[in-house]
């Protein structure tokens, strides 16, 4: 890598401990190793007994491992935070803008500033949520917005998460189990807190009913306990106090969503659903799902029942539509971007092509509709074999890669087997929008535990850490 | 509450139950062998209607090794309790409870969860190791202990509500006809003419059928004399302070539904038959049960449990 690693306990001025890492560093320095890999352990077993599973996709039936749990929080000071804080705000307000111009008017590709095609080729896009009027316009109700750190003060927006998002019930468990390994910690720090977040998520869901006249039913919509994050659609359910479903659960009678209960079927007003789009109704979208209820988008476009988040979102996040987002900023709000996009190529511009091909060994490369780190290549780790065939399936659909310039991920200390070492890290914080715009302080920081590595993804050997934002005047 | 909650609920009761039924089958089972002849291999698969299953297991063991009772014993102990194959093994069983009890993570106590996914997590790791070193006994006893307190888990921690209902229903259901079946296949085995009196009584066969509901002692201190299979009959079947009588069962059973009537308001056919099978072994007299003969009565229970089952299959929407 090029530029210097930003490490975000030791790159102090001269090298001296940042502010915000004063307590952690102490906490480290006056406890032995014996005693953080005791710790260590206490944890592998905690999440275990809980059932904090995470199936990787592919995995046989039953072969449950829990996420890497790293026992050394990363911290922010609270001027960091707020930073972020507004930066988040007015992109995802933006994102949110565009998804409501996307399927109304397109506003913003007669203004000239974003080509109509990017829309409407777009193989997220929905046609059958074009003209929908949703509640309070807001499409993207619960956004992950992936950020890294480069420097000091310097913040990059990797990619933007408005589909279904997850990993939220990791910060909250994390900090769970943290708070019972070192009480210690937060009582000599003020750390913000996080568990208020299945509180403002609830509140969000229900602000975003079609119908005012009752209290809202809310359920969460899961595709069933061999998806991946079902441990998180579970516990988010609990925390809730609302219903658990599956498509099974439900029905469409006269326009109107329906569950089964043993009383009899009970009227339901919002779906949290972390199934796909193409899954949720076999009548609209795939034939062939199980997954869904059939009738869904019928009661939807009947405005009888909220769908979180909302049909085709996909249209904002893919990595070639995240290069306008900065454009959509000043577009729909006339404001400058706080948060910076990083530098992309795109594979369907001819110079743009002409340039990543050159320059593949410095490149990470991604795939426009990939995720989970995987079907990308990061450059400068790579062999030149694993170089040259990728180079083959850019040359063969330029269209469906983009490229990004290596970016030197900063690092936080970490407990690996060798010890505490510096890793790079990321952040995903959860912005939910309703009535309002929440945003829990922190997010989930994900750790690439292998030396030097930069893929974080947690299907790719990532850990997580807690992420503290102290209070201010802490 | 969601009718697949009920469901998976009803179902975690019914798997956890059946687990503990078969350990304790088939610890009172070796312990008889030790003492008598080794045909109680045929009556403990009949318990479970797995002759067919049982028989072409054995074939298969057959071809390739040498058979004896010891072997046979050894056989039936793995059928039982450890293989993925039999759907009602002790291993598939406790699988099945588990995988009814993931669904419902949200609506069980952590402390029930973490019990059954411990109970769960020992045996698959143990299965998982070399067979020839498992010390099965031990196995199967810490199947049994454990259960126990997984049931104990659900009784201190969980909500008394709909969920909890269905959880008892499950678990009484299961048990009652668990009870009612042993009854009948070691009776008209130890006593195919079905006469209550014998001259001459295997006395360790009679005390297997009572350790099969772990009631040997229970029996000591209701009737304080000899052991007789009228009055095994009645302490199994009628006797409603025994906890695996097929009265207490069936009495558990009419509570929860009744609980879960007052609850919805409304009631239906599976309150009906709930409610007249419990009273017919709350009225019911032992020597009048052998007026019509034991078989054919406990047929009738048998049968009627199963069709409860169905009923309340359909009432709650659980099918």
């Amino acid at each position: 890598m090029a530029a210097k690693t930003f490490d975000e306990m030791r790159s102090g001025a001269e090298g001296a401990i940042r502010d915000p890492y004063r307590g952690v560093a102490q906490w480290l320095d006056s406890t032995s190793p014996e005693r953080l890999a005791a710790t260590r352990h206490e944890v592998d077993q905690f999440y275990r007994r809980h059932g904090i599973t995470f199936g990787a996709y592919g995995a046989a039936e039953g072969s449950e491992t829990t996420i890497p749990f790293d026992i050394i929080p990363r911290v922010m000071a609270w001027d960091e935070w707020e930073y972020l804080h507004k930066g988040l705000v007015q992109r995802v307000k933006a994102l949110n803008a565009f998804l409501a111009d996307a399927y109304g008017e397109r506003k913003i590709c007669r203004a000239g500033v974003i080509p109509e095609k990017q829309i409407l080729m777009n193989a997220e896009f929905v046609a059958m949520a074009q003209g929908l009027k949703l509640p309070g316009d807001v499409h993207a109700h619960i956004a992950g917005i992936d950020l890294v750190r480069v420097g000091e003060k310097d913040f990059y927006v990797l990619e933007d998460n408005v589909r279904t998002p997850s990993g939220v019930s990791y910060v909250l468990e994390n900090r769970e189990v943290m708070m019972r390994l070192a009480p210690e910690l937060f009582s000599a720090m003020r750390v913000m807190p996080v568990a208020n977040y299945t509180e403002e998520l609830l509140a969000t869901l229900r602000s975003v009913s079609f119908g005012d006249s009752h209290e809202p039913n809310v359920v969460l919509l899961t595709p069933g306990h061999y998806n991946s994050a079902y441990f998180e659609h579970a516990f988010l359910a609990d925390e809730m106090g609302i219903e658990l479903v599956k498509g099974s659960d439900l029905f469409v009678d006269e326009g109107r969503v329906f569950m089964r209960t043993p009383r009899g079927p009970q009227r339901v007003d919002v779906i949290y659903r972390r199934v796909d789009d193409a899954f949720l109704d076999p009548l609209a979208m795939r034939p062939d799902s199980y997954l869904g209820v059939a009738g869904l988008i019928g009661a939807l476009r009947a405005g009888r029942v909220n769908i979180v988040n909302a049909l085709g979102n996909g249209v904002a996040d893919d990595k070639s539509t995240y290069t306008y987002v900065p454009q959509m900023i000043r577009f729909y709000l006339d404001e400058e971007p706080i948060l910076q996009n990083v530098q992309t190529h795109r594979g369907d511009r001819p110079d743009d092509l002409k340039y990543m091909l050159e320059h593949l060994s410095e490149l990470v490369v991604k795939e426009v509709h990939g995720s989970g780190g995987k079907g990308m290549l990061v450059g400068p780790t790579s062999s030149k074999q694993e170089i040259e065939e990728f180079s083959q399936l850019v040359k063969a659909r330029p269209d469906n890669y983009i490229a990004q310039p290596t970016l030197a991920l900063s690092t936080c200390p970490t407990f690996v087997a060798q010890g505490v070492a510096p890793r790079h890290v990321d952040l995903r914080p959860f912005v939910l929008s309703g009535k309002k715009i929440t945003i829990v302080p922190g997010g989930l920081t994900r750790v690439a535990l292998k030396e030097g590595s930069l893929v974080v993804n947690s299907s790719q050997g990532g850990g997580t850490k807690d992420t503290w934002v102290l209070a201010p005047d802490a | 509450m969601l009718s697949s909650t009920a469901k998976n609920l009803y179902w975690m009761g019914r798997y956890l139950q059946r687990a503990k039924t078969t350990a304790r089958l088939i610890e009172a089972t070796q312990r008889m062998a030790l003492q008598s002849s080794g045909k109680e291999a045929e009556g403990v698969v009949a318990i479970f209607g797995m002759e067919d299953e049982f028989r072409q297991v054995q074939e298969q063991a057959a071809q390739s090794q040498r058979q004896g009772s010891r072997r046979r014993l050894s056989d039936l102990v793995d059928f039982l309790a450890f293989d993925e194959r039999n759907p009602s093994s002790i291993v598939s069983s406790i699988g099945s409870a588990r995988r009814n009890a993931r669904e419902e993570r949200n609506n069980i106590t952590v402390d029930v969860w973490e019990s059954l996914n411990g109970l769960w997590l020992e045996l698959s790791g143990k299965l998982r190791g070399n067979r020839a070193g498992l010390d099965r006994g031990a196995l199967i006893e810490s199947v049994k202990k454990q259960a126990v307190m997984i049931f104990g888990a659900a009784q201190v921690t969980l909500l008394r509500d709909e969920a909890y209902n269905f959880l008892q229903l499950g678990a009484f259901l299961e048990r009652g006809d668990n009870t009612a079946r042993i009854l009948d296949v070691k009776y008209h085995l130890l006593m195919p003419d079905g006469r209550p009196h014998a001259d001459t009584l295997d006395y360790f066969a009679w005390s297997e059928v009572l350790a099969c509901i772990g009631a040997v002692r229970t029996y000591r201190r209701i009737y304080r004399s000899a052991l007789d299979p009228m009055k095994i009959a009645e302490l199994m079947m009628l006797r409603r302070d025994v906890p695996r009588s097929v009265h207490h069962c069936l009495w558990m059973v009419d509570l929860n539904m009744r609980e879960l009537a007052d609850a919805y308001g409304t009631r239906g056919e599976a309150d009906r038959l709930a409610g007249e099978l419990h009273a017919r072994l709350r009225y019911a007299r032992i020597d009048a049960i052998y007026q019509i003969g034991l078989r054919p009565f406990l047929g009738g229970v048998r049968a009627d449990i199963a069709t409860l089952s169905d009923t309340i299959g359909r009432q709650f929407l659980l099918d």
